[in-house]
């Protein structure tokens, strides 16, 4: 059914239509829309058999879905930036254990300095915790994938963390496609633990592991992953046949056939750029966009292809590999080894910084022209930049960076690039 | 209660009662041959190990109350580590170690789980036991804790108190006493052993969520334990019972003195063994025979540095101060007694 709604409040219906059993959340924006619709739908009885606990922290979210995920129960969270954080080590140990717990993470910088607002940093943290991540370019993409991500989730008995920009998607209104109970029923079926804790068949879970074994248990937390490479695109054909609309898969690619140059991204920024190449195809340049839906898995064998017959492409990422640049650069130019092919690395969107079409033109113009730095750093106010490091070089108590950097950009409401 | 006692089944000395004096519903659950033994012999805890014992006696008892519906989750420490070195287990029971800090959130979920089942007519009423060290329970995991009482979660959480990190190294915890030595306070400099002031007593604070059910116990009183145990896993909601258990390697004890000394814990004062329901105490256990805390002190390496040529008299007292302060709180002295 076609309705008009906020991101949030699609991906609460969206995962209400996958019958979760337990569903655990600490509030943190930008999650907390999602977090509370669901919340509502358990206190109102619409979604009946559900147990939702108002937990106190985070790192007792994971915790709490650990327990039930292990006890049988199809389980759910959400989370963001710091929140994430304050549950990494429960979220290592949820993967660790293969409980195939959901989790949206509704992404947001990480502080200090302490920023509400979008971009990749905290998910991306976490690219080694043995979680699947999924990153939606839209709404109607975080709602489908959430449905895809706890079938996928139950089949391989790993986590899956579906990522979606805070506030660009999660607090947007946009027209949705709201699949019914009978679609999502016939697509995902219900929750049949590998493991669980019963009293009729008591096993221990969790247990001491020596070097013995452990390079092997970390090892088939790989392979898994590997299956998911397989699983991930077959999910989203199946999802297809039954919902009729693509969603999902490994990557997705957009006018790259002939492109020499083509921009790689993740999650909304996607759709920027992709009004972007449309005008610069309409001038003549040749370029394309490759969207990464899975970044972990990591599909090397995917993005080598789609990236064969171009001459550069340019990674364009809300995240930061402090002391080296990329973070999904990297990744990519691991796929791309041997190729031969030139690649920029694009640092653009931290904090909620904006990302345009102007800015973005320039960037490819650049680009295309070879003239760009192997790392760049989008509309990066380097006036403030330089000033600040100038007051560190000319004296030794400068104070707090941050707030010497706002105070020499002065009172704005909003800027202009 | 009269004062006249008719019948007294415990030999001098100690509360030791004979089962065959006893009619066999009141037997103990490990004097029945039909225990679980939930947690089997051959694990690798050090001889005299007190949070074994305990353990042993708490979840027996949570099973045999619960008609063997039982699951119980653990947090990391000695435990953990001396029960699951796999592919050895001696668990017989659905057992989960997930962290150090999250036990109590873990069988939050655990509960979550069962009751959604049960409402869809999936499963039994399988209950919940969530069990941790002192360091486990009062420091890292004290989040997770406090969160599961407040909520008034299904839960009976069984802290094992022994006073320290000992699975690490003997290092201190917030249950550690004044005065103890520990790796991290050792006997030295002008406050010798763990700083006085500091610290926590989980009980006081387990009673001020107002949950239903407090209670604490030794290793002394198995009967005691499993009583506790029982009575706990009748009532539903946020159950705590903390449990004194004496550790040979971080206190210095010989390893067939964990009775002993779990027994002078509670006849001196220093461990108060108690009920409360909703915040207030119901009930203690008596101290029989008030001793001074010397006797407690004494026998254990850990304290030795306040003996010797010149014992550190004012150390005791203010120890002694701790006692004294314990028996009025709790009315610890028998009628009798007094």
């Amino acid at each position: 059914m076609l309705k008009q709604c906020e991101g949030s409040h699609a991906v609460a219906e969206a995962v209400a239509l996958c019958r979760p059993e337990v569903i655990c959340a600490y509030p943190i924006s930008p999650q907390t829309h999602i977090v509370e619709g669901i919340g509502e739908m358990v206190k109102g009885g619409e979604l009946k058999d559900c147990e939702f606990i108002n937990v106190e922290s985070e790192f007792a979210a994971m915790s709490v879905a650990i327990g039930s995920s292990a006890t049988g129960a199809r389980t759910y969270t959400a989370t963001a930036s710091q929140g994430l954080l304050y549950m990494v080590e429960a979220v290592y140990n949820a993967s660790g254990l293969g409980l195939p717990i959901v989790m949206t993470v509704a992404n947001r910088a990480i502080g200090a300095p302490i920023n509400i607002w979008n971009d990749h940093s905290d998910s991306l943290s976490q690219r080694d915790c043995g979680w699947i991540q999924l990153f939606a370019e839209t709404n109607q993409e975080a709602l489908d994938l959430h449905i895809q991500a706890f079938k996928l989730a139950e089949e391989i008995s790993l986590p899956v963390m579906v990522c979606m920009d805070g506030f660009i998607l999660t607090h947007a209104y946009e027209r949705v496609d709201m699949p019914t109970q009978e679609q999502v029923d016939a697509f995902l079926p219900p929750y049949e633990p590998r493991q669980v804790l019963d009293v009729n068949e008591p096993v221990s879970i969790g247990a001491m592991v020596g070097p013995e074994a452990f390079m092997e248990v970390r090892y088939l937390a790989h392979a898994k992953q590997m299956q998911a490479l397989e699983l991930i695109p077959q999910l989203a054909q199946e999802f297809k046949t039954v919902f009729g609309r693509d969603s999902g898969g490994l990557i997705r690619t957009y006018r790259t056939e002939d492109a020499e140059t083509i921009v790689i991204a993740m999650g909304s920024v996607l759709g920027t750029i992709k009004d972007t190449v449309d005008e610069m195809r309409e001038a003549g340049h040749k370029i394309g966009v490759l969207g990464i839906t899975s970044f972990r898995p990591f599909p090397l064998v995917e993005v080598a292809a789609a990236l064969k017959h171009c001459k550069r492409f340019v990674v364009l990422e809300k995240s930061l590999a402090v002391g080296i640049g990329g973070i999904v650069a990297t990744n990519v130019r691991m796929a791309v080894t041997g190729m031969g092919l030139k690649g920029y690395t694009v640092v653009a969107g931290l904090g909620g910084r904006a990302i345009t079409m102007k800015s973005l033109t320039g960037l490819f113009e650049k680009a295309g022209r070879d003239e760009l730095d192997l790392v760049t750093f989008l509309d990066l106010d380097w006036k403030v930049v330089n000033k600040q490091l100038e007051r560190e070089r000319e004296k030794r108590r400068t104070g707090p960076a941050a707030e010497a950097m706002l105070r020499d950009i002065g009172a704005v409401a909003a800027r202009n690039y | 209660m009269s004062a006249l006692q008719t019948v007294k089944f415990y030999q001098t000395g100690t509360f030791t009662v004979g089962n065959r004096l006893l009619a066999p519903e009141e037997r103990s659950v490990q004097a029945n041959m039909q225990r679980t033994n939930s947690l089997n012999s051959g694990h690798r805890a050090c001889q005299g190990c007190g949070e074994a014992l305990g353990a042993r006696y708490a979840i027996d008892a949570a099973m045999n109350a619960t008609n063997r519906q039982l699951i119980a989750a653990n947090a990391t420490g000695c435990l953990e580590v001396f029960s699951t070195p796999y592919p050895e287990t001696s668990w017989q029971i659905p057992w989960i170690h997930s962290l150090f800090g999250n036990t109590a959130a873990v069988a939050t979920g655990i509960a979550a789980a069962i009751k959604v089942k049960q409402q869809k007519g999936q499963g039994q009423d399988v209950r919940v036991v969530a069990q941790g060290g002192d360091g486990g329970t009062t420091d890292i995991g004290f989040g997770c804790l406090s969160g599961m009482f407040e909520r008034n979660d299904d839960v009976l959480y069984i802290c094992y108190d022994n006073g320290g990190y000992m699975n690490t190294g003997v290092q201190r915890s917030s249950a550690t006493p004044s005065a103890a030595r520990t790796a991290t306070t050792m006997p030295i400099g002008p406050e010798p052993g763990n700083p006085f002031g500091q610290g926590k007593f989980v009980p006081a604070i387990a009673m001020a969520h107002e949950i239903p059910y407090v209670a604490t116990a030794t290793v002394a009183d198995l009967r005691d334990l499993e009583n506790k145990v029982t009575h706990a896993m009748s009532i539903r909601g946020a159950r705590y019972i903390h449990i004194l258990v004496p550790c040979p390697l971080g206190w210095g004890t010989a390893s067939h003195d964990t009775i002993r000394m779990a027994r002078l814990a509670k006849e001196t004062g220093i461990f108060p063994v108690f009920e409360a329901e909703y915040g207030e105490v119901k009930s203690a256990l008596a101290i029989r025979r008030p001793l001074p805390v010397e006797d407690y002190l004494k026998p254990q390496k850990r304290f030795a540095h306040l003996f010797g040529k010149n014992p550190a008299v004012d150390t005791i007292a203010r120890i002694q101060a701790q006692a004294d302060k314990n028996i009025r709180r709790y009315g610890l002295l028998a009628k009798e007694a007094s």
